[in-house]
């Protein structure tokens, strides 16, 4: 089955005055209908970048030098103007940390949410309008009928990010991209709009790139996670796998830092150093000089590349365990 | 005798429109609780960890803790000096010296202008103290470089000024240190390096730490008794085994279940429902009653003692 985004060989560029930094390098992966593929790394990993990539939606000079992205079997890296906003909103949904950037501050949020099912389905005025307040009902809004008339503002952060979440999904796209949704939230509230993007989506078959920095709301939501170091995939799989059992000597120690009620107060793992800035990437590979691991061979060479199906983890001397049931 | 005495705490906030708005639109003066009647003490050489979703209260005491705020009402004692009461300047500036506090921005919180020698011995030089050598030997101690002290904060990342803050609150060897979101800013990986570098710090220098913040698995790994706040009041306080293994308030419980977990693969427990309400017009009795699963009639009419249960501390009319 053709899967909903490919993505293939994917680098993004950034020229600068002194030199090209490449926020995005080499990454491919596919999310299949109906699948949440995770996108975890640490601050300026490329999480962002690669997402906006996607979506057409790179601020210049960030631009796509390299590689393919392909949506239910068509290729959309090259759209741009017109073509590309068609494709974001019908095909592509998208919802940001900040609900504010995705809501028009002075349009009523019915208004909002006819006028993109308007745009994008060959719908009436009256339908769209019933379909508006179906909408806020499925994500939770009470008293929809009426709130339809109000306006952003008139709303708290949890519910303004379920109306973004109605008005990703109502022109029945078949790819939503949600960049940290529920990073500004708190845990009671985050732990309802993940459940809510859970439900949407698994009754839909829309497939979901949930990128986010916690692995918690990784293992919760994702069938599988790719796991961004540096601007490259460290380790694509199985969510499962990836947690308990990690291939690569990163995860494993993004898993070990994370404090975990099992671990009780005993001291927590330490990656030394930080990520490296991009403008100063070590040769080799990436990792190399915080991992525990290393060999000579690292520091020469950048190691293999994980393409879909090939191996989980891009290094030369993966860990290999099994996973915990 | 506990380090710190915090006794019916409260802080109002007044947060009326400007007057002509109120005389032309016929408003009340309104006014915001953000911490209502909060009773606890902190144990000399302990944790106290402080939780609560956004809006709770938590940097509300923790300001008032290290006086940069005064209470509406009821006071805190730090070795049974009371800041906001106290005439003796002396005292005052004793307790004053010994309480530092560290904040969530550690981009937000450093002088960009200045050197990082001259961050770090900021809070002694300005009272005529010694500096010589101090900044080169805290930066050693919080694991950065006797070198770093020429540089200027932006040539360091964020878990590295976080680092830098910490060796400014350690300047003037304080007792308790006032920790508001200390890694909230940072990735886990870096967050992991600068937890590890608080446990080792209160060791060496046997300190004690107010830590606040909204991560309930960071509380749990470093807290030795942790509060539970909802809408300026404190609804349960325990011990981390006890209150993650046995949360005794339903708000506890909620929070618990709606938390992610490392281990939670595919996990679909209903989420919670309801919102926080407006703490300018908070529920009556119970401030959780709206939500709350247990909610009987008096829930709504009487705010619940705190009581203890099981080595708990619960503010709750149906806990058992
Ligand atoms: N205009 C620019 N010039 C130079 N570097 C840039 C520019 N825009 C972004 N970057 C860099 O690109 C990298 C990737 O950033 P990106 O926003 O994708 O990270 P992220 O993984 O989403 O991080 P976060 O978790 O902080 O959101 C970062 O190192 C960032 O500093
Ligand atoms: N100076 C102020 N004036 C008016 N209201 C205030 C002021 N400071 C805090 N508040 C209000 O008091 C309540 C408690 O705020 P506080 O900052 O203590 O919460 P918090 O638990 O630290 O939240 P967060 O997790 O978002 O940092 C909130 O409703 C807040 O809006
Ligand atoms: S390639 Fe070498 S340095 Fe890189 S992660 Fe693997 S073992 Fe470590
Ligand atoms: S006092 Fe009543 S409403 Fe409040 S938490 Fe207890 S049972 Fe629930
Ligand atoms: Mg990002
Ligand atoms: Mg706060």
């Amino acid at each position: 089955m053709t899967p909903i985004l490919s993505i293939r060989d994917l680098t993004v560029e950034i020229p600068t005055r002194h030199g090209i930094l490449r926020p995005v390098s080499g990454v491919s992966y596919d999310i299949a209908a109906g699948e949440i593929l995770g996108v975890v790394g640490e601050s300026g990993a490329g999480k962002s970048m690669a997402g906006n990539a996607v979506i057409g939606l790179l601020s210049p000079p960030a631009h796509i030098a390299q590689g393919e992205i392909h949506v239910n079997g068509a290729r959309i890296d090259h759209l741009e103007g017109d073509a590309m906003r068609r494709l974001r909103g019908k095909e592509i949904g998208m919802v940001f940390q900040d609900p504010l950037t995705s809501l028009n501050p002075l349009l009523r949020i019915g208004d909002q949410l006819t006028e993109t099912m308007l745009a994008h389905l060959d719908i009436s005025r009256s339908e769209a309008d019933r379909r508006a307040v179906a909408a806020l009902e499925e994500v939770g809004i009470p008293g929809a009928a009426e709130r339809v008339g109000s306006y952003p503002h008139e709303f708290s952060g949890g519910m303004r990010q379920r109306v973004v979440i109605a008005l990703a999904l109502c022109a029945e796209p078949s790819l939503i991209i949600a960049d940290e949704p529920t990073t500004a939230l708190d845990v009671s509230v985050q732990a309802q709009i993940i459940a809510l993007l859970k439900k949407l989506c698994r009754e839909r078959g829309t497939a979901v790139m949930l990128i986010t920095h916690d692995m918690g709301v990784i293992a919760e939501a994702a069938d599988r996670v790719a796991v961004m170091y540096a601007g490259q995939l460290a380790e694509l799989g199985p969510v499962r796998d990836v947690l308990t059992a990690p291939h690569h000597p990163y995860t494993d120690g993004l898993m070990g830092s994370t404090p975990l009620a099992s671990r009780g107060k005993d001291r927590l793992h330490q990656i030394p150093g930080a990520m490296p800035r991009l403008d100063a990437l070590p040769e080799g590979c990436a990792f190399h000089p915080r991992c525990p691991y290393v060999q000579d061979a690292c520091r020469v060479s950048p190691g293999p590349r994980i393409e879909d199906g090939a191996g989980r983890a891009a290094c030369l001397f993966p860990m290999t365990r099994e996973a915990v049931a | 005798m506990a380090l710190v005495d915090i006794h019916n705490l409260t802080r109002i906030f007044d947060v009326s429109k400007p007057w002509l708005n109120r005389v032309v639109e016929r408003r009340e003066k309104s006014y915001l609780t953000a911490v209502s009647d909060v009773s606890f003490e902190i144990a000399e050489r302990s944790v106290y960890a402080l939780v609560g979703e956004s809006g709770s209260g938590k940097s509300t005491i923790g300001k008032m803790l290290v006086g940069l705020l005064g209470p509406s009402s009821g006071a805190v004692e730090i070795r049974g000096i009371d800041l906001a009461r106290e005439s003796d300047a002396a005292k005052i500036d004793a307790v004053r010296r010994d309480i530092q506090m560290i904040f969530q921005d550690p981009f937000a919180s450093l002088n960009p202008r200045w050197r990082v020698r001259d961050i770090i011995v900021e809070p002694v030089a300005a009272r005529g103290g010694d500096t010589d050598g101090m900044a080169e030997r805290l930066l050693e101690q919080v694991g950065l470089s006797a070198r770093d002290a020429g540089k200027f904060p932006h040539e360091f990342s964020g878990g590295q000024r976080q680092r830098i803050c910490i060796a400014r609150a350690l300047a003037s060897e304080p007792k308790l240190i006032v920790c508001d979101e200390p890694t909230s800013a940072l990735d886990v990986s870096v967050q992991a390096q600068v937890l590890n570098l608080m446990s080792d710090l209160k060791d060496t220098f046997g300190l004690t730490y107010l830590f606040i913040s909204h991560d309930l698995t960071v509380v749990q790994h470093m807290a030795d008794r942790i509060g539970v706040l909802y809408l300026g009041r404190l609804v349960e306080e325990a011990d981390p085994d006890a209150l993650f293994d046995d949360p005794k308030h339903p708000y506890s419980q909620m929070l618990l279940a709606a938390a992610p977990q490392l281990d939670s693969f595919g996990r679909d427990v209903p989420p919670p429902t309801g919102e926080i309400p407006d703490p300018i017009n908070p529920p009556t009795g119970c401030a959780y009653h709206p939500r709350c699963p247990l909610a009987a009639e008096i829930c709504s009419q009487k705010r619940p003692e705190m009581r203890e249960i099981r080595g708990a501390r619960v503010a709750c009319h149906m806990a058992e």
